[in-house]
This record gives structure tokens, C-alpha cells and sequence, in this order.
């Protein structure tokens, strides 16, 4: 084997304070009550830094800014609402190797992945928003579209920069002010992009971020001054907010977990179908929501197909987040590590036979190698919950008719995808799949013009394109 | 005299025969299982229990992929079919006490979704010009099984029945004027919905609303017939226990007015797909 | 299936058409995610020292002398006169007629001598024109033979006839091994090309080049990667390794490194080696001694240190 010498990216770009406090009113400053948490490397569970816990007061006083900033803000021209939008985007570009490597040394993923997905998605996403600011008359929303006020963000920890843009870009597009809270494993690129606010001398009150744990993000969504939720995150938090919102008539966008389905047809180009599928699941540690963690192959051809899978994942490299030529990077937090052990555990005792490749994995950090169960049936947990980490659950099917029905057969309904080269079956099948996003012949693909979110209990509302701008707009 | 009677000649020398108000579920009228009625107005009404509801989802569940499945042509023609169906019976709704202009409005209403049938994809979906070789577009589904309290006039009903069917759901209805709702119910079956597209319930939507807000097979929950704030929460956070799309009361009020895209968007799913462009 | 001659071929083309499709987004998306590869330090200098004995070190010109091959030859065996630790080219790659002066400057030296033919670069000529040409190329010294698949044919679904001369070249080539150059710029698809992989590896080929070098698009990394997939395959199916040969417009160190990331991570280890892989090129040799010298000496160095056969 042709071994390639460590290819480290230099850590020495990004400049990681020691603390944190918050960004409220275009200022950072410490909590009310002096509450911190540390933030670590996952790879290496080196502290980061130490972060401020955002108690009731200091939520309070965040949302009181962007109260505040509201009307100045959305009295401005959206032309130029769409001029700072443009800095941001133009701001985030010329630092985007310095947030590419915060972002893979807090997150544990991959550089090549923070570098060359995260990063130029999310300078995409504002330049996208940017556009709109003053084009929302022709949205399709009625002729004079109406910002709805403050909204509360809570997102997650696995692609914390993106699903900031998701957030923030069309919410400040359509004139709304927000106050967001970044995963508590993940806080540090929000704060950057707090500073990135101030670079492009946004309003005070216009961005502002608090950073916590889930008490903080609950008292967040329960603010009687926010007119807006919109959340990312698991389905079982999304319940929870739902309830909570219910009632109050704020509006409210969720983007939920998922168990897709990745359905391979015997006539499918097979050798990009293995990519798709090794794509599909151990993209990002498999920390994605539209994961394609359920593979459903045609039985003719299962025997091939797993054996092509398996060479193809005996050349995943797995370990250092920071190397260029890493392809899995750490699992986010040693919480998500226990769960995914816990599931997998739960594979392995329900029958279903476990494979990894061989490779070793690093004493320090939370790691976990890429796994398949095969033998799995839609009665085993692992077809059925999410795992969200690098485990794929292999079924096989027999018809169209079968797999349709298998891969609907699940509460959720983020995403599927669909590996055929006849025309018509793909179109066929694309059709009668209960998902919100249906990648066919390709798997995980992401642009600020194509709409992203889920059926039922994926959530509601869609996030990119034209379509995203609806949950801004009364 | 029963509203039963209102809608038929009198004459002094004949006994009439009244209509009995029961259910619409399935594209059948059959009685509550429960065997219960109420009066309203005069008439024995019956009172849908919860395994009415339960019912009634079953056959709006066994309907949907079909009805989703006819062409948008169809689904409009159909729409249009009621139109002319309702057009026909305006006496009846009248001498129920519906103002002729209001079901003229209705029967407008009809014919204004009936129209959207093939066209809401194309306002709302389209082609998205991503970074890259792919061909991506996005288009609207129906969402699934719709759990509708309705609004008590006719124009209101037909206001949140029509827009949730003309993009391919079914519907549940819980609805308020037994009389109205049930004339309306055999005008639909006179058009060519097909059996379990609507289903009408009558009785104490307080009663039967939470069954539907927490069943899981019910893909959104329109409230827009609430009239309790305290009980339209409750349904709420019920319908979050599976993350069904709601319609919030006073979404709706004023049913005159233009009513805009969000009754058929709020029922609609967008799906997504891309597909690679290459040799 | 099992082909060894022309009779019986039947099934020849859906045995083609019934292989898995390629896509084309997809097959270059995997080719440019793995041209993102970082090779530093130790295993850039193993990686530069494979690649020079991985060189078929070509010309192919109508001005083509024997002075210019003789000094070509010379180049082959010591590529870097000032470095006596930089190893040979794998091969020199020229027309039929330079064979026998190339044949004279190479003797001893363990450098394969490759000579293109059989109506080389269109395969535009008469099967016996083409034998003949295999033949005295190979009378004349040459253990190596890299033809021509007649495009026209394949892309006229005449899969018979391109099989059987293959075969036929094949037969002529006694001894010396034979590279079949599918011209990869003139199929069209990617499905075409890996047809074309499997019908030349059935019909003989101990080698499978993409290009002649004398069309617009030569190789490239996505059909080199389907090229490999098809040889991994067959090795699958059939125990037989066959070799690959990308050829044309690999110029720069750089682009020979992500060759060997493709070998690396797709066909695997067995083909990391001069016997199952070669690069067909000319300037790309003088690269890979700059960039070897400079992991040498720590500085970078000037065209001017080099020799410019």
C-alpha cells in the first residue's frame, strides 16, 4: 500500500481566545451569572476554550437587542439589507480556511470536508440570501411581504457554520432580527461568526448569540418577545418545542432527524452507487440528519454490492480531523459516541452481523470505525432509529413495489435515494417516496437554490431556495 | 318544524318525507357506530363518537394514493363537477337557511380551486438552478390525511374542504351545521369524489378533535373552526406528539376575501430531487 | 463468460451492454474528491521514484531521427546523469521504424522497448497491413507493442471485429506484451469506455491505454479511473491482471501523483508497480526529476539542470 505521510493542515491560522463571552447588541460580554462551559477538540478532547452559559437574563437582554434593532432594520431598503448581506458572504470567503479549521478542530470533522463543503456552502447560502433582500415582492408571496420580528435559532452540532447560514441568511434577508443559539458541543464558529457581524459592521441587535446548553435554547423558544422558532436538531427536541410553541401563534420551522432510505437497483451504475452509498452514510461521521443509513439493495445483485462496499470502505482513512487526506474524522461528543456504541450493541444482539474494516483508531478522542450491519430486517432498531454516526443498516428488497414500500415505512421522511439507470423507474420511484429531498444517482448533495426539509416527522417547513424564505415572511 | 322539512314542498294533503342526517365517511352515509344522535334544529343528528373518526381515517388513509394519483386535470374537473352539483341544489342550502349570495360564493370557490389543480406546482415548484451538473426540481405533494375542524357557515366549510382536496389530500371533517355539512356531503357524493376523498363527521368536534390531533396517521390538523384559544392550543400539542402540519385558528376569518395560496400550501409537501446530467 | 476466439461470440455484445453503467457526474466527482489527496514528504519521494520507472518515455513525431532516439534511449537509462540514485524509465515508446536504433541504445539496460503500431495513430489500414507492421516491429527488437482498436468499428457496434484483431495482434506480438489503446477521446461516453476495456482485456490485451496522444482529449483521470475499475474487475472475475496505461497530457508531477492516488485507492496495491502501470509521456519525466531534486537538495530547481531529450 502506498502510505501517505501525515498531511496536517496548520492549526496556526485560526487564533481561539481563551474565553468567550456572548454577542448581544454588538457587544460580547460575560453572562449575568458568571455560569461557563469548556468546549473541546472532540479528536483530541483538548479544551478549546471556555464558553459562557447564557442564563434567563442574558437571553432576556439578547432578545431585548434584537427587538430593539427590528424596526430600523426592516425599514431599511432591502437593497441595502442585501448589501451587508453580500459583506458577510464576502467576509466568510476570505476567511475561509480560518473557519474551516475551527470548524474541524470543534466539530471533529474532516478539513477536507469543513474545506471544501461547510465553508463554500455557507459563503453560497448568503450570497443566495443576499439577492432576495430586495426582490421579495416577486417571491411569490404576495405583493408586499412582511418580516415577522425576532426569531429564536437553535441549531446543531454537526455542521454548525452551515446551519447558521440556514438560519441567519434568510431571516435577515426578509428583514427579521435573530438571536441564535449554536450547539453547546460546537459554539465557537457562531462566535466567529459574530465577529465576521462586526466586520461587516452589521446593526447592533441585528445577529445576535447566545451560547448554552438546552436550558438555555428552551428559554430561548419559550420568550413571549419571539415570533419565530426555527430549529434544527432531533425529533424528539422538535416535539418538545412544538409543544411548547403550540398555542402562542409564533411561527415555526423544524428540520428533524431522518433514516433514509438508499435504494440500489440491480440495474444501477454500480461503481458510483458504492460511492453514493459510502457518501450516503459516512459523509460527516454520518452526523447528518438526510444520512442515507438505511440501504436497501436489490437481492440479485446484494452479494456484489456489499462485496464492492466493502473493498471501498477498507480505503477510508479514519483520524486526525486536521490531515487533508483524512476521510472520517471524530464523532462530535462522547455522548453521541456512547449512543451510537449503545445502537450498534443493540444491532449486534438483535442478529444482524456487523462489519468493519480494519483500522486503527486513536487512543485519545472519540472515535468509531465505519460499520455495516448486514442481515437486517425493518424490524431491528437499527432500521429504525436514528443512529446518526457511520453505521448502515443493509436490506434487500425485490421489486420497485417492495422497496418503495420499505423505505416509506418509517416515521420520518427527510430524504431517500435512488441508484437505477432506467429513466422511468427513477422517476417512478422519486414519485412515490414520502421524503423531502430524492437524490437519484447522486446522494447528499447541497445548494442554497434547492430546498431542504422533511416529511412528517422530519419536520415542516423548508429551508434554501426560494421556498426558504416562507418561514420569514407574514 | 325540523330543518329536515324546510327543504321540501309542503302540501296540505301529503305526509312528508324527512331527511335523515347521518354520517359521510367513505363515500357511504352511515350512522355513528355508537349509535348516538343529538338534535339540532329538530332533526336527530348523529353524534360522531371517536371510532367514527378513527373510521373515517381509515377511509381517507385507503384513498389518498389513489386521489393523489389522478392527474391534476382530473382533480380539477372533479372540483368543477361539485361546483355544478352545488350550483344545482341551491334551493336546498337556502331553504336550510344559507343565504343564496353565500352559496353562490361557494359554488365560485369551487370553480376558483378547481382551476388551481394544475396549476399550484407551477407557482410553487420549479426548476432550482444549483451550482453544478444536475438537474434539480422541486414540486409540490399533498401532505396526506387532513384533520379539518371546520368553520360553521357553508362558504367557510368549502373554503378549507376545497384547497386541502384539489392537491391531492383527504380530508376528515369535523364539521359544525350538521344540516349544511351533510347537504353539502351529498352533493359531493353526486360528483365524482371518489368515496373516502371527504369525510364528514358531525357532532361535538370537542370531542372527537383530540382523537384526530393525536392520531397517528393524520398527516395535519386544520383548525381553523376552533373557536376555544385553550382547546385549539390543547389540539396543538396534541398534533406535536407526530409533528402534524397545523392551520391555526383566525389563519382564515374573513371567508369573502381573496384566500391566497397558504390553504393549498400549508397542505403541501415540496419534494426535492436531483439527478445527475452527464453521458 | 469466457472468450477466448472470435467463434462463439454471440454474446459478445450483450455481455458489453450488460455491464453496470457508468455516471458520468459521479465517476468524475470520485476522480477530482481523490485529486484532492495530499502526498508530502517520504511518500511524495517514494511516489516520484515510482512514477519515473513508470515512464514510457515517448516520441512519436515524422521528425523522429535516429539521433533523437539515441539520445531519447540515453535519457531512459540514466534520467538524472547528475543523480546515480535516480532509477530508469520503465520503457521508450516510438514508431516501428526507430525500433531497431532504439533496440541498439538500450541494449542491456532492462528498459522495455515499446513500439507503437498496427497503423498507428487512426487503425485506419487493412488487419494484414497492421500484422505486418506488429510483426517487423517486433523482429526488430521491440517487447512491447502498443495498437490501435479500430474506432470505427466499436462505434459501429462491430464488436466482433474489433475482438478479432485484437486477437490477431495479439497472436502476431509472439512474445512481447501488448497494450491496446482504446483511444478513450473518441468514444464518447464513459459506458463506451469501460465496453471497450472489457472487449480488449478479453481479446488478449496485457495492457489497456486510454489515448495515442494525437487527439484532442487525451487521458484524464475519470477515464483512467474507469479504466482501473474495469481491470480490478476482471482480475475479479477472471485472475488475469492487466496493466494500465493513461497516455497524453500528463505533464507535471502533480498530475502523475494523483495517477498513483487513483491505482492507490481504487485497483489497490497490485498495480502500483511498472509491470501493471505505465505513463505515456514526454515532458512529464524532466517534472519529476525538478520536483526530485528539489526533495533532495530542499531548493527549488531550474529546466536548465536538466537535460532536454
Amino acid at each position: 500500500m502506498f502510505e501517505y505521510a501525515p498531511a496536517p493542515e496548520s492549526r496556526s491560522v485560526v487564533d481561539i481566545a481563551g474565553s468567550y463571552g456572548l454577542f448581544i447588541d454588538g457587544e460580547f460580554d460575560g453572562g449575568k451569572d458568571g455560569n461557563v462551559f469548556k468546549t473541546v477538540n472532540p479528536a483530541t478532547e483538548e479544551v478549546l476554550a471556555e464558553v459562557t452559559s447564557a442564563g434567563s437574563e442574558d437571553v432576556d437582554r439578547a432578545v431585548a437587542a434584537a427587538r430593539r434593532a427590528f424596526g430600523p432594520w426592516s425599514s431599511l431598503p432591502g437593497a441595502e439589507r442585501a448589501k451587508y448581506l453580500f459583506r458577510i458572504a464576502r467576509i466568510i470567503q476570505e476567511r475561509s480556511r480560518e473557519l474551516a479549521v475551527l470548524e474541524s478542530l470543534d466539530n471533529g470533522k474532516p478539513i477536507r470536508e469543513s474545506r471544501d463543503v461547510d465553508l463554500p456552502l455557507v459563503a453560497a447560502h448568503f450570497f443566495y440570501y443576499a439577492g432576495w433582500a430586495d426582490k421579495l415582492a416577486y417571491a411569490g408571496f404576495g405583493p408586499d411581504p412582511r418580516p415577522l420580528g425576532v426569531a429564536a435559532q437553535v441549531i446543531p452540532w454537526n455542521f454548525p457554520l452551515l446551519m447558521l447560514a440556514w438560519k441567519v441568511a434568510p431571516a435577515l434577508a426578509t428583514g427579521n432580527t435573530v438571536v441564535l443559539k449554536p450547539a453547546e458541543t460546537t459554539p465557537l464558529s457562531a462566535l466567529f461568526f459574530a465577529d465576521v457581524c462586526r466586520q461587516a459592521d452589521l446593526p447592533p441587535g441585528v445577529v445576535n448569540i447566545v451560547t448554552g446548553a438546552g436550558d438555555t435554547g428552551a428559554y430561548l423558544v419559550q420568550h413571549p418577545d419571539v415570533n419565530k422558532v426555527a430549529f434544527t436538531g432531533s425529533t424528539e427536541v422538535g416535539r418538545e418545542i412544538a409543544r411548547t410553541v403550540a398555542g402562542t401563534g409564533k411561527r415555526l420551522t423544524l428540520e428533524l432527524g431522518g433514516k433514509a432510505a438508499n435504494i440500489v437497483f440491480d440495474d444501477a451504475p454500480i461503481d458510483q452507487a458504492v460511492e453514493g452509498i459510502v457518501n450516503g452514510i459516512f459523509f460527516n461521521q454520518g452526523h447528518v440528519c438526510c444520512a442515507g443509513s438505511r440501504l436497501l439493495v436489490q437481492e440479485s445483485i446484494a452479494e456484489e454490492l456489499l462485496a464492492s462496499l466493502k473493498r471501498r470502505m477498507a480505503t477510508l482513512r479514519v483520524g486526525d480531523p486536521l490531515d487533508k487526506n483524512t476521510d472520517i474524522g471524530a464523532i462530535n461528543s462522547a455522548a453521541q459516541l456512547a449512543r451510537i456504541s449503545e445502537l450498534s450493541e443493540i444491532g449486534a444482539a438483535e442478529g444482524a452481523e456487523r462489519w468493519s474494516p480494519a483500522c486503527s483508531l486513536p487512543d485519545r478522542g472519540f472515535w468509531f470505525a465505519p460499520t455495516i450491519f448486514t442481515g437486517v430486517t425493518q424490524a431491528h432498531r437499527i432500521a429504525r432509529e436514528e443512529i446518526f454516526g457511520p453505521v448502515l443498516s443493509v436490506l434487500t428488497f425485490r421489486t420497485p413495489e417492495e422497496a418503495v414500500a420499505k423505505a416509506n415505512n418509517t416515521p420520518y421522511g427527510l430524504s431517500a435515494g435512488i441508484w437505477s439507470e432506467k429513466g422511468s423507474r427513477i422517476l417512478a420511484v422519486a414519485d412515490r417516496l414520502r421524503a423531502g429531498v430524492v437524490w437519484a444517482n447522486t446522494f447528499n448533495k447541497f445548494d442554497p437554490a434547492s430546498p431542504f426539509g422533511g416529511y412528517k416527522e422530519s419536520g415542516y417547513g423548508r429551508e434554501g431556495g426560494r421556498h426558504g424564505l416562507e418561514a420569514y415572511l407574514a | 318544524m325540523p330543518k329536515s322539512s324546510k327543504v321540501l314542498e309542503s302540501g296540505p294533503s301529503r305526509l312528508t318525507v324527512r331527511k335523515t342526517y347521518k354520517l359521510y365517511i367513505g363515500g357511504k352515509f352511515p350512522r355513528s357506530e355508537s349509535g348516538r344522535t343529538y338534535v339540532v334544529d329538530g332533526d336527530n343528528v348523529a353524534l360522531a363518537s371517536r371510532k367514527d373518526a378513527r373510521d373515517a381515517v381509515l377511509a381517507a388513509r385507503a384513498a389518498q394514493p389513489k386521489w393523489a394519483g389522478t392527474t391534476a386535470y382530473n382533480r380539477g374537473q372533479v372540483l368543477y363537477r361539485v361546483a355544478e352539483m352545488l350550483e344545482a341544489r341551491r334551493g336546498e342550502f337556502t331553504a336550510l337557511g344559507v343565504p343564496g349570495s353565500e352559496v353562490h360564493a361557494a359554488v365560485d370557490r369551487l370553480v376558483w380551486y378547481a382551476g388551481w389543480s394544475d396549476k399550484i406546482a407551477q407557482v410553487t415548484g420549479g426548476a432550482n438552478p444549483v451550482a453544478g451538473p444536475f438537474f434539480n426540481i422541486s414540486a409540490p405533494e399533498p401532505t396526506g390525511v387532513v384533520a379539518v375542524v371546520a368553520p360553521a357557515s357553508l362558504l367557510g366549510l368549502v373554503s378549507v374542504v376545497a384547497p386541502a382536496i384539489v392537491t391531492g389530500n383527504t380530508v376528515v371533517v369535523l364539521a359544525a351545521g350538521p344540516q349544511v355539512a351533510i347537504t353539502l356531503a351529498e352533493v359531493l357524493a353526486t360528483s365524482d369524489v371518489p368515496g373516502g376523498v371527504v369525510n364528514l363527521l358531525t357532532g361535538r368536534y370537542a370531542e372527537t378533535a383530540p382523537w384526530l390531533a393525536s392520531h397517528d396517521d393524520v398527516n395535519a390538523l386544520d383548525l381553523t373552526g376552533v373557536e376555544h384559544p385553550e382547546l385549539a392550543a390543547e389540539l396543538e400539542r396534541a398534533a406535536a406528539g407526530t409533528l402534524k402540519r397545523v392551520i391555526r385558528p383566525g389563519a382564515a376569518t374573513d371567508f369573502t376575501a381573496d384566500p391566497g395560496l397558504r390553504p393549498m400550501t400549508a397542505l403541501l409537501e415540496t419534494k426535492t430531487v436531483w439527478h445527475p446530467k452527464g453521458y | 463468460m469466457t472468450v477466448t476466439a472470435s467463434a462463439g461470440l454471440s454474446d459478445l455484445r450483450s455481455f458489453l451492454h450488460g455491464l453496470p453503467g457508468v455516471d458520468k457526474v459521479g465517476v468524475e466527482a470520485r476522480a477530482a474528491a481523490l485529486a484532492t489527496r495530499s502526498v508530502k514528504a517520504t511518500s511524495k519521494a517514494t511516489a516520484i521514484d515510482l512514477a519515473i520507472r513508470m515512464v514510457d518515455l515517448t516520441t512519436l513525431e515524422g521528425a523522429d531521427t535516429p539521433g533523437k532516439v539515441r539520445a531519447l534511449c540515453a535519457k531512459a537509462r540514466r534520467p538524472d546523469p547528475a543523480d546515480p540514485s535516480c532509477p530508469p524509465v520503465a520503457a521508450i515508446c516510438v514508431y516501428p521504424a526507430m525500433v531497431g536504433v532504439a533496440s541498439a541504445a538500450l541494449a542491456g539496460s532492462g528498459v522495455h522497448l515499446a513500439s507503437v503500431a498496427t497503423a498507428f495513430p487512426s487503425g485506419q489500414a487493412p488487419l494484414e497491413v497492421k500484422l505486418a507492421d506488429t510483426r517487423e516491429a517486433v523482429a526488430a527488437g521491440a517487447d512491447e507493442i502498443d495498437m490501435v482498436i479500430s474506432r470505427g468499428a466499436f462505434l459501429a457496434g462491430d464488436y466482433n471485429r474489433v475482438f478479432d484483431e485484437i486477437a490477431a495482434v495479439k497472436d502476431a506480438c509472439g512474445g512481447a506484451h501488448l497494450k491496446v489503446i482504446l483511444e478513450t477521446g473518441e468514444l464518447g461516453t464513459y459506458d463506451n469506455i469501460r465496453r471497450a476495456s472489457w472487449l480488449a482485456m478479453l481479446a488478449g490485451a496485457d495492457f489497456i491505454k486510454t489515448s495515442t496522444g494525437k487527439v484532442a482529449v487525451n487521458a484524464t483521470l475519470p477515464i483512467t479511473l474507469v479504466m482501473l475499475e474495469a481491470v480490478r474487475d476482471f482480475r475479479e472475475r477472471h485472475g488475469r491482471v492487466i496493466g494500465v496505461k493513461p497516455a497524453g497530457g500528463i505533464k507535471t508531477t502533480k498530475d502523475a501523483i494523483k495517477y498513483l492516488v487513483l491505482i492507490n485507492e481504487t485497483a489497490g496495491d497490485d498495480w502500483l508497480h511498472p509491470d501493471r502501470f505505465r505513463f505515456g509521456a514526454s515532458s512529464l519525466l524532466n517534472d519529476l526529476l525538478m520536483q526530485r531534486t528539489k526533495l533532495t537538495t530542499g531548493h527549488y530547481a531550474g529546466p536548465d539542470y536538466f537535460t532536454l531529450d
